[in-house]
């Protein structure tokens, strides 16, 4: 390993390090938000809406993330309307863990034992009230480790963004390659990078789920 | 005295299933009616109708004059004077005993949350759990949950306490603890429907016996009549199955 190249490519990298960091989190930031909104929606079984949620979960559950940014990035220019890469990359990557999310808080709202709605409203806590301060951060505490997981996947899936020209940590690392051949460098610094990216999230992440298992678990 | 609960008449059923039809309770101010009867009577069901928790077709459940309609718009405002405690105790496991006391006083009736705080710790005490104020529900033990879930309903000053089987789920140990704390609550004049299967507790606390059967109240009186000198043959066996007979 020569690392007079990998210290030369030490800028590439980090440019690309925090595009890829950037990109990923604002799709997760989506994903959060249209997640929870389709959970929402399939929890309380609000008409038509409810049933628009499943299609989207099943549909970007189902589809790999390569596709679902080809359609965005190639195909919806066809119909006039254009969206620049890196939102693009975001775009994509917040409907595909949208559905992720979706099915993660769901499940959490629904792993709820309804003797907990009775006794909230028993208390003469009113629906909202109800769903706010129990049923909701009782249902997130239950949904944590899939949601960790969900983001540490989302953040790995950023690796297809190369795919809409994107200079992602993946791109730069084969653009390299195909430059200059210093394959085990280019390779080497890849994953180092992803590691930094990814180390903290799941650090992070475990210690969450603990807290919040300890809470209501107690294991 | 004057009259706080008024069930006039009501029916409940499940789909085609009757629970019971006409039933009709009146409840003083202070008064302890304790309901007895065998499972699947309908005494859970009635006490859930009474908060609305479940629905009934027919007649009116009037609680200190107004009337209680799972409709109404103010159905919240009215619960808030009707405590309830489950079998299955339901604390808020994401909260700690004195969020869980503290939550609906502060959400609901605007209460400052250091008054709330004050007047839980002062429960807590009387039950003897100030030390697990911190604690989370699932580092209590049953006895004790259960005397949290009693203090959890009466944070919020109700007019009348519901308790259904708080003990079915208990240690025998257990049971006493938390009897003694439904009992200390009676002397001080609470008004309460209580459920059990506790025939000893139900003597102790009892103003008045109901004996539930089919849907259907088959006898009631005050605790002494009911326990040596029940009337009909219903309650006679339904007591007798708490008897053991020494075998020779």
């Amino acid at each position: 390993m020569d690392f007079e190249v990998i210290h030369s490519y030490m800028p590439l990298y980090i440019e690309a390090f925090i595009l890829t960091v950037k990109i990923g989190w604002a799709g997760i930031a989506i994903s959060f938000a249209v997640g929870i909104f389709a959970a929402f929606m399939m929890h309380f079984k609000v008409p038509v809406v409810s049933k628009i949620a499943v299609g989207y979960v099943e549909l970007f559950r189902n589809t790999p993330l390569l596709v679902q940014l080809f359609f965005i990035y190639f195909g919806l220019p066809k119909i006039g309307l254009s969206i620049s890469a890196p939102n693009c990359g975001a775009i994509g990557l917040g409907l595909l863990g949208g559905s992720y999310m979706a099915e993660a808080i769901r499940s959490g709202l629904s792993a709820i034992p309804k003797s907990q709605e009775e006794s909230a409203l028993a208390l003469g806590l009113n629906r909202r009230q109800m769903f706010v301060h129990v049923i909701f951060p009782e249902a997130v505490s239950i949904s944590v480790p899939a949601i960790v997981a969900n983001i540490i996947f989302m953040l790995k899936e950023t690796s297809v963004f190369s795919a809409i020209s994107l200079m992602d940590l993946m791109f730069t690392a084969k653009d390299l390659i195909g430059l200059y051949y210093n394959t085990t460098e280019a390779l080497f610094l890849l994953v180092v990078f992803y590691i930094v990216m990814l180390l903290p999230v799941s650090i992070l992440g475990s210690v969450i789920e603990k807290r919040a298992r300890y809470k209501t678990l107690g294991a | 005295m004057e009259t706080i609960l008024e069930v006039k008449n009501i029916s409940k059923s499940f789909d085609d299933i009757m629970v019971f039809e006409n039933l009709s309770l009146t409840v003083k101010k202070g008064e302890v009616v304790v309901i007895v009867g065998p499972s699947g009577c309908g005494k859970s069901t009635f006490l859930r109708c009474i908060n609305a928790l479940e629905r009934i077709q027919e007649g009116e459940i009037v609680l200190d004059g107004e009337s209680i309609d799972p409709a109404a718009k103010n159905l919240s405002r009215i619960r808030e004077k009707i405590g309830m405690v489950f079998q299955s105790y339901d604390l808020f496991p994401h909260l700690t005993i004195l969020q869980n006391l503290t939550l609906a006083p502060v959400k609901i009736r605007r209460t400052n949350r250091r008054d709330a705080e004050k007047e839980a710790l002062e429960f807590l005490d009387r039950v003897g759990l100030s030390n697990k104020k911190d604690s989370y529900p699932r580092q209590l033990s049953g006895g004790q949950k259960q005397r949290v879930a009693i203090v959890r309903a009466l944070m919020m000053h109700p007019e009348i306490l519901l308790l259904d089987e708080i003990t079915a789920a208990l240690d025998p140990e257990m049971v006493r603890e938390v009897l003694d704390v439904v009992l200390d609550l009676a002397r001080e004049g609470r008004t309460m429907i209580v459920v059990t299967h506790e025939m000893q507790f139900a003597r102790a606390v009892a103003d008045r016996m109901i004996f539930m059967d089919g849907g259907r109240i088959v006898e009631e009186g005050n605790a002494a009549e009911f326990f040596d000198a029940p009337k009909t043959d219903r309650l006679r066996k339904f007591l007798h199955s708490f008897d053991y007979e020494r075998r020779e």
